[in-house]
């Protein structure tokens, strides 16, 4: 079965492109860049390439460009770096919606001495742009709030957080990995220090990533290895992974266009239909400040696992927020955060699209979702028609 | 995703006895909507034989809580409430051809239920409120009493408190149970004395020392400061002298003194060797 892939946000197809682009380097070109011979040299000129497609996407310099293996070390770089540099600081100012790569980071340095000051967002998941300044203080090393939430989609106005960051004097971090390839960033106008992107959310395959570092910033590996990166993170490069992101990045730029029209019109036309025909149904996240591709939906009085899994049977695939799917107690700390009530929380999915899914695949999630939604709620005790 | 077997999938998708039964002659609710599982259960009773002659169910859950719903039905119905009262949760489960770990919970929400409604038949107190009258509430987070984590722990032969909150999720939330749960195991399950102590030698090898002070640390003495929102650091061992740095709460905490003499010192003391000097490093 051909599956109606509506999980994007967890991962997404790599691009026949992408991969054409990849083989080489999976087989005779096996050259090590940092060797002293032209077998090398060549995959080194290759990697300066790619740099330079994924510098573009986001408006910035090829030499600020760190390679690392997934969005979640260069998170984690993000903070350990900042703290190492400023030992004088030790506070974070983060958000309670951010991803686990931030957020159990955090909980794990508030262990080793650290403070941590968790902003709170308000029911459409948005923070308070004048709590964030209160909470910003000499000690402050880094604030880190994610450019778009992986749950909701819920994009926050990073230029006027990267602003008020910078004239309060600590560094500002933005987890960008679901944003890059969905909405223009352009590092040119938006003080941000440091970004987080990954391959594997914009159809470059899994286990590459990057960290941005803007030039100037204070920076000490987390890696530490060999000279790879300018000394900046050790271990020999993922050559063909980052080949590929390259070419994921120069197609996603001309792919933009795209995710804000096509894209965002069967997203927007599957999440209407839904809230239309299906009652006691409630979107999460602010509608407008969004990325184009995601809807998160809770489906009232029933539990996510059971509409997962009902999809399941279709070839649909989704996600939810409930704590059954995902073998956690609580459900998703990113809904309790924004107080959607425990009636809501566990029954939200997800859904994320890409350029890849069609009108027709849209059509069948509306035709199956009412009577999947009846049948669960039949058998709740909580649903009273 | 969970590796569910046939038979739970079964279940979910066509379940039996959903419903509610009018004017039934017993009932019960468990669970709640916060904690991400309920469940409704309605009986008739046949009053001259105690024979169950019909059971529905109402579930609020995940698919395997759906389906240990329906398979308790059908384990009950025909059954006298003697022979029913013997249906555990380990019977729900393997008659779904096994839950994952992390599931229990589900059969024993099923469990839960039926002996609650059977209570209500017979004019007894309801088990559940019964234990929070008789035992004290141990996980805030999910309103879990120490009887009820002793039942499943006796019955299911649990050994770890991750397997206690994979069963009645206690533990589960903000985790600061875990050392009370980790009691009631080990007087459950019969072993009465304290955990091993790490064997107190006299001549110790400095490799030896080094690792018994380490695991002393970790073992009794970070998670008590831990459980205050500090921690501690070892810095360093020169011959006796241990050298360790306090984070968090108690690090400038104006009893830091106190609690390097009285509790890391005399610990290390007591576990490794009576001529051990703590200092603090700032």
């Amino acid at each position: 079965m051909k599956p109606i892939y509506l999980d994007n946000n967890a991962t997404t197809c790599i691009d026949p492109q992408v991969l054409e682009c990849m083989m080489p380097y999976l087989s005779n070109e096996y050259g090590n860049p940092s060797s002293m011979h032209f077998f090398g040299g060549k995959i080194n000129r290759k990697l300066n390439e790619a740099r330079e497609q994924i510098a573009d996407i986001i408006n910035a310099r090829p030499d600020e460009i760190i390679f690392t293996s997934c969005g979640t070390e260069s998170d984690n770089t993000a903070l350990m770096s900042t703290l190492e540099c400023y030992p004088q600081k030790p506070h974070i100012v983060t958000t309670r919606v951010e991803h686990s790569a931030i957020m159990n980071m955090c909980k794990y340095l508030s262990r080793k001495g650290i403070s941590v000051t968790y902003l709170p967002v308000d029911r459409n998941g948005m923070i308070d742009l004048n709590q964030l300044e209160d909470s910003i203080s000499e000690s402050t090393a880094i604030v880190s709030i994610m450019f778009a939430n992986n749950e909701t989609g819920v994009v926050y106005p990073i230029d006027k957080i990267a602003s008020i960051t910078k004239a309060k004097g600590a560094v500002f971090h933005t987890d960008a990995v679901q944003a890059v390839g969905k909405i223009p960033i352009d590092l040119s106008k938006i003080p941000i220090d440091i970004l987080s992107l990954s391959g594997h959310k914009l159809h470059a395959p899994k286990g590459i990533g990057v960290i941005y570092v803007r030039k100037g910033t204070r920076f000490k590996p987390y890696i530490i290895g060999g000279h790879q990166e300018h000394g900046r993170r050790g271990g020999t490069e993922n050559v063909a992974s980052i080949v590929g992101l390259g070419e994921a990045c120069r197609i996603a730029k001309d792919c933009l266009e795209i995710e804000n029209t096509q894209v965002k019109h069967l997203r927007n036309k599957l999440e209407n239909t839904l809230l239309e025909i299906i009652p006691s149904s409630i979107r999460n996240g602010h509608k407008t400040s969004r990325l184009p591709n995601t809807t998160n939906i809770s489906f009232e009085y029933v539990e996510g696992e059971g509409i997962l899994l009902s999809l399941n049977e279709y070839g649909i695939c989704a996600s939810s927020g409930s704590a059954c799917t995902s073998g956690a107690i609580e459900p998703s700390h990113v809904l309790r955060a924004m107080g959607v009530p425990f009636t809501a929380a566990h029954g939200s999915i997800r859904f994320s699209l890409s350029r890849y899914n069609t009108e027709d695949e849209i059509d069948k999630v509306i035709e199956v979702m009412p009577s999947i939604i009846e049948r669960l709620r039949a058998i709740s005790p909580f649903w009273k028609k | 995703m969970w590796d569910y077997s046939n038979k739970l999938y079964d279940h979910f998708r066509n379940p039996k006895n959903v419903g509610e039964i009018k004017n039934p002659d017993a009932f019960a609710d468990v669970g709640n909507i916060t904690c991400g599982d309920a469940l409704y259960l309605t009986l008739k009773i046949d009053k001259k034989t105690n024979v169950i002659t019909d059971a529905k169910f109402k579930t609020f859950g995940c698919a395997s809580a759906i389906a240990s719903s329906s398979v308790l039905t059908e384990l009950i119905i025909g059954k006298t409430i003697e022979q029913a009262r013997k249906i555990t949760n380990k019977d729900i489960a393997e008659t779904l051809g096994g839950l994952p770990r992390e599931k229990m919970h589900c059969s024993v929400m099923g469990q839960e239920a039926l002996e609650k409604a059977i209570a209500q038949y017979l004019g007894e107190d309801a088990p559940e409120e019964h234990m929070h009258e008789e035992g004290k509430i141990v996980c805030t987070c999910f309103g879990i009493t120490d009887t009820q984590i002793g039942k499943v722990v006796r019955e299911n032969n649990l050994k770890t408190v991750e397997d206690v909150t994979n069963f009645c999720k206690a533990g589960g939330g903000c985790g600061q149970c875990h050392a009370d749960i980790e009691e009631i195991i080990r007087q459950t399950t019969g072993s009465q004395e304290p955990l091993p102590a790490p064997p107190k030698k006299k001549h110790l090898t400095n490799i030896r020392k080094i690792a018994l002070i380490e695991e002393t640390i970790d073992r009794d003495i970070r998670p008590l400061m831990e459980a205050d929102g500090g921690g501690i650091e070892l810095i360093d061992i020169i011959g006796n002298r241990v050298l360790v740095a306090l984070r968090g709460n108690c690090a400038g905490c104006r009893t830091a003194q106190f609690t390097i003499h009285s509790g890391v010192e005399a610990k290390l003391r007591e576990m490794v060797d009576d001529d051990i000097v703590v200092e603090e490093v700032k």
